[in-house]
This record gives structure tokens, C-alpha cells and sequence, in this order.
């Protein structure tokens, strides 16, 4: 899996509230969620953003509340990855379940500016900044997220083992 | 080595004898939980798997409790969608509005999570329920869908932090809010990330269940994967009376592994208020200076308990709610409101100004029943002060125990109870 976009940068502790407000969960609704995406931390976020385009955050992303409304309107909204220094584990939890790859590498969101052009490369854990000019190590996807990640995701995975 | 309760847990659960920090393990659940929120989600994945029905009928709990009742036409649909799928499925817990309460002050109180078990719910509090000795955790809708539908769950098995809470008595007005603000403050809100935090210490032992509850379901504000609390003779006292089937006690060796071990003393420790916009942001509350109010909050999963309703009605009785402030109480349960009612609790808060509610996550999540104005500000009894959490993106939460956010009402504005005395 290769992705490659303009990032857009966010703090430390970006939490589920601010990923997609409570008022708005009364739908789950993929396009519907998109529409508010990351609206409490950058109200214009979701006009500005296009498909491809890479989240880059500090530490903790995606604290707060167990809502999978937050990974949802995020890969609905077109976002191809997110690269953090770290992730909240519910989180976590919830991008892969639902395919949404995530990345942690300190180094890198250290060394990306907003607006930088980079390319991912997700099995390979590398991520180039193509605007600096440098690459960086993100974490190992751990073996079992692996497993889930070919088989596109839990559902797919339990009804794999279920149907046996 | 020896085991924590958390791993003892997880391998009594995954079928084995033991379990080591960092391993992968497929643990069958005792509980699977989902509200009105999430579980419409859930139930949409779940179709997808193809299987007929739910695991266990028993063990699949169902609460329409966030924006119930209904508060507007999408919220009662989703409400719906999840009734249609209890109904179809003959699910034994599924409680409807007049009969359900906030998740986690009504599935303790029902008896029907129990010290031992491992309990996964599609809502990130489901946590508290480590305070009856348990594994519980919050997950996504998809892993809830997963649980559903296999009665079983991943994995990986959490390091260990043991807080050692010295000394039996607690300073004036301060109670299980203040102690886990307390190390919220210490740790940081990502300082127990993917951890087990277990609570220990005398100070531990001579809490109430519904101080300790208030402990565990805000284990998650320190990024926590469980918080826990080894059942004793409180625990034990408490669970009698409600549960229907067995259940198992589990203590820590006292040789078990821990990533770190952080001791306190609660003669140290004053009533705490968190300020905008995280929990981890708390002042001791003779630090906290002047911060005018416009709404108190007092209930939730956190704080919605007989004791939280009791200590506000005591710090209300005969006083009057501030003119420019609104004073919500949302009691957590459909058994709590009642007793509240019997204690002569309401007659004390409804003179005293305030508004009543039915069991509702409401206000908590800015979802409806008092919701802030852009620039106003309140106190609450909740667990999340993140920007926009309770209305408007520039509206301000300041969280407290029940006791400050009493006398805060009274005041108009950030003060301790010993003000109104």
C-alpha cells in the first residue's frame, strides 16, 4: 500500500470530540460524518482537505471517546493515512478494524511541515517527505494488525473464522 | 513471577494458565455492551458477518442511553434500529426508556457485570466496571459487531500500574473524583496509555462502590486500557444482593509484575477542578481563583450515583442556586432517581432551584439537555472537558466532584463547598 498527498498538521491530544463532535452523532453515516470532519479543531478543515490528502499529528490522537464515527468520517472525508507520534488506543483499535492506516513515527511528524508533499509507503513502514527531501521509520505494524489489514479488516477476518 | 488481577483475568478468559504483558490473546467475553450511539454501527457490521443470531442473548447488552429520550428524529431512528435488532434477537438486557439508566451506573447496579468477568463495550467509560474487580474495556462498533457475534475478543495483554493510594482518611469533601482527577493530573491524559491502572492502598480500601466506580470509569482520561480494583468485603457486599450467576474473585500476587508503581497521600490531596480543555489541566480547588459560572452539571456515568446525589443534596439543603446559573442533576438510574425521590433528595434540589432529569449521557457529550452558548462556562460532575464537549466550540467545562459543583452553583462560580457552610 503506497499513498502520497498534502499533509495537514495538528497538535497533541486531538481528541474524538474534536474528530467529530457529539452533535453530530446522530447519524453513522459515512458522508454525512465527512461533512464535519475534524470541525472542532479546524472548522474549514473539511472543504480544504482532497482525496488523498495525509493527516500528520502530535502525540495521543484520537483520545476521548470510543466513537468509530472518528476513523469513519476521517477515511470518508478521503484522508489516506494518518501519521501520529502516537494514537489512543481505542483509536487505534477502531482504524484498523475499519481500514484506516495509521502510522506512528515521532521523527517524522517531527520533521514534516504542514502543506509538505509525502509519500507513504505502509508495508514498508517508510514515509518520504518529498518536499524535504528525507525519509523517516515509522513503528512495525504489529503481525496480528497485519492479519487484519489482508483481511481487509475484522468483519472480514471473524467471518473468516466463524464460517470455517 | 506472580500475576496482576488483569492478567489473571485474561488468562482464566483466553485458556490459559498464564499470560505475559505484550502477548496476543483471543479472549471469550462475559458481556458484550452497546448503546444508542454505537451499536447502530455495530448492527450494520454485524449483518455483514452472516451469522443468524447473537452469540449469548444473555451477554449482549443494549442501552439507548446517549440521546434518549429520543431528542430529535435521526436520534429516534437510530433508537430504533437498535429495539428492532434487541426484539429480533430476544436479547434478556435490553432496557427501554422509564426502565433504562446511564450504561454503567445500571449494568453494576442490575448485577449484571460481576467481579471476574471480561466486558467489552462500544463506549470508551465501559471501564468502570473494573471497580467491581473485572477486566473491562471500551472498543469500537466493529469489535463490539465481532463480540456479538463470536463471544470473543483480541487482545493484547496490558503492562501494569499500581497506584498506592496511603492513609485512611480523606480530606474534607474530597472523594473518588478527586483522587483519580488527582492522578490524571500527575500522569497526564496519555500517561497510562494501553496500561492496566490498578488502584490499591487503605485509602482504596475505605472508598464506597460508587467512589470507586467514579475511579475506574475515568481510567481511560489517563489513555488507560482498564482501570481495576480488587474486590473485598465492599465489593463483595455489594454483589451479593444482585447477582444471578457465579462470579470469581481475583486478587494481584504479591510478587506480580508492574511497569510502575506510584504512591500518594491522600492527606495530600484537596478537592480537584480540571480546567479547559483536559482532564489532565486540575488545581487544587484553593488554587483555582475566580471563574464565574453560567451551568453546574451533576450526574453521568461518572458521578450519578445515590452517594453523588446525597453529598450535593447535603451541600444544597436550604440554599439557593446562584441567579445567573442553571443547575442540572441527572440521576443515573431509574433505581437511583426513585430512592433519590424517597430520601427527599428532589424536594431539596427543586427548592433549591435546580432542574431534575430523567437518566440521560445528554448534557455530558453536548448531545441535548444543556448544552452551552458560545463563551459560557461550566462546572460538572462529567470526565471530558475537551473543546465543544458540552456545546459550542468556545464554551469552557471545568470538571469537579458533586460537592464543588454544588457549592459552585450556589456561588456562581468555581468555589468549595466549605464557602456555603
Amino acid at each position: 500500500m503506497e499513498f502520497q498527498g498534502r499533509t495537514w498538521k495538528f497538535g497533541a491530544d486531538v481528541d474524538t470530540d474534536a474528530i467529530i463532535p457529539a452533535r453530530y452523532l446522530n447519524t453513522s453515516d459515512p458522508d454525512e460524518l465527512a461533512r464535519h470532519c475534524m470541525e472542532d479543531a479546524d472548522p474549514d478543515f473539511p472543504n480544504k482537505v482532497k482525496i488523498g490528502d495525509i493527516i500528520v499529528a502530535d502525540k495521543n490522537f484520537g483520545c476521548g471517546s470510543s466513537r468509530e464515527h472518528a476513523p469513519i468520517c476521517i477515511k470518508a472525508v478521503g484522508v489516506s493515512c494518518v501519521i501520529a507520534k502516537s494514537f489512543a488506543r481505542i483509536f487505534y483499535r477502531n482504524a484498523f478494524n475499519i481500514g484506516l492506516p495509521i502510522l506512528e513515527s515521532p521523527e517524522a511528524v517531527d520533521g514534516i511541515d504542514e502543506g509538505d508533499q509525502i509519500k507513504v509507503d505502509v508495508d514498508k513502514g517508510i514515509i518520504y517527505n518529498l518536499t524535504k527531501g528525507t525519509d523517516f521509520k515509522s513503528t512495525a505494524i504489529p503481525p496480528f494488525m497485519q492479519e487484519l489489514i489482508d483481511a481487509d479488516g475484522l468483519i472480514n477476518y471473524v467471518r473468516g473464522r466463524l464460517n470455517k | 513471577m506472580g500475576m496482576t488481577i488483569t492478567e489473571k483475568i485474561l488468562a482464566v478468559h483466553s485458556g490459559k494458565k498464564r499470560v505475559e504483558p505484550g502477548e496476543l490473546i483471543n479472549c471469550k467475553v462475559d458481556i458484550v455492551l452497546g448503546n444508542d450511539i454505537t451499536a447502530p454501527v455495530a448492527i450494520k457490521e454485524f449483518e455483514k458477518i452472516g451469522v443468524r443470531d447473537v452469540f449469548d442473548k444473555d451477554k449482549v447488552v443494549l442501552i439507548p442511553d446517549h440521546f434518549t429520550p429520543n431528542k430529535d428524529i435521526k436520534s429516534a431512528e437510530q433508537a430504533k434500529m437498535m429495539r428492532e435488532f434487541a426484539r429480533k434477537h430476544g436479547l434478556t438486557n435490553y432496557f427501554e426508556v422509564g426502565r433504562m439508566g446511564i450504561e454503567h451506573c445500571l449494568l453494576p447496579e442490575q448485577g449484571i457485570v460481576l467481579p471476574g468477568d471480561v466486558i467489552i463495550g462500544a463506549d470508551s467509560h465501559t471501564c468502570t466496571y473494573g471497580a467491581l474487580g473485572a477486566f473491562s474495556t471500551g472498543v469500537g462498533s466493529t469489535d463490539m459487531a465481532a463480540g456479538m457475534a463470536s463471544g470473543e475478543v483480541w487482545f493484547k495483554v496490558p503492562e501494569s500500574i499500581k497506584f498506592v493510594f496511603h492513609g485512611d482518611r480523606l480530606n474534607e469533601w474530597v472523594s473518588g473524583k478527586d483522587l483519580i482527577l488527582y492522578i490524571i493530573g500527575d500522569i497526564g491524559v496519555d500517561g497510562a496509555l494501553y496500561k492496566a491502572m490498578e488502584f490499591t492502598g487503605p485509602a482504596i480500601q475505605s472508598l464506597s462502590m460508587d467512589g470507586r466506580f467514579t475511579m475506574a470509569n475515568m481510567a481511560i482520561e489517563a489513555g488507560g486500557k482498564n482501570g481495576i480494583i480488587a474486590p473485598d468485603r465492599t465489593t463483595i457486599e455489594y454483589v451479593e444482593s444482585r447477582a444471578k450467576r457465579p462470579y470469581q474473585i481475583y486478587r494481584s500476587d504479591d510478587d506480580a509484575g508492574y511497569e510502575r508503581v506510584i504512591e500518594y497521600d491522600v492527606s495530600n490531596i484537596e478537592p480537584q477542578v480540571a480546567f479547559p480543555h483536559l482532564p489532565e489541566n486540575t488545581k487544587p480547588i484553593s488554587q483555582v481563583g475566580t471563574v464565574k459560572i453560567d451551568q453546574s452539571v451533576i450526574g453521568s456515568c461518572t458521578n450519578g450515583r445515590m452517594e453523588d446525589l446525597r453529598v450535593a443534596a447535603g451541600v444544597l439543603r436550604g440554599r439557593r442556586v446562584h441567579p445567573d446559573v442553571r443547575l442540572v442533576i441527572f440521576p443515573g438510574t431509574q433505581a437511583i432517581y426513585k430512592q433519590a425521590m424517597k430520601e427527599g433528595l428532589f424536594e431539596i434540589f427543586v427548592d433549591a432551584g435546580a432542574a431534575v432529569s430523567t437518566p440521560t449521557c445528554g448534557p455530558c457529550l453536548g448531545g441535548h439537555m444543556g448544552i452551552l452558548a458560545k463563551g459560557e462556562k461550566a462546572i460538572s460532575t462529567t470526565n471530558r472537558n475537551f473543546v465543544g464537549r458540552m456545546g459550542h466550540p468556545e464554551s469552557e467545562v471545568y470538571l469537579s466532584n458533586p460537592a464543588v459543583a454544588a457549592a459552585s452553583a450556589i456561588l456562581g462560580r468555581i468555589g468549595s463547598p466549605k464557602e456555603v457552610e
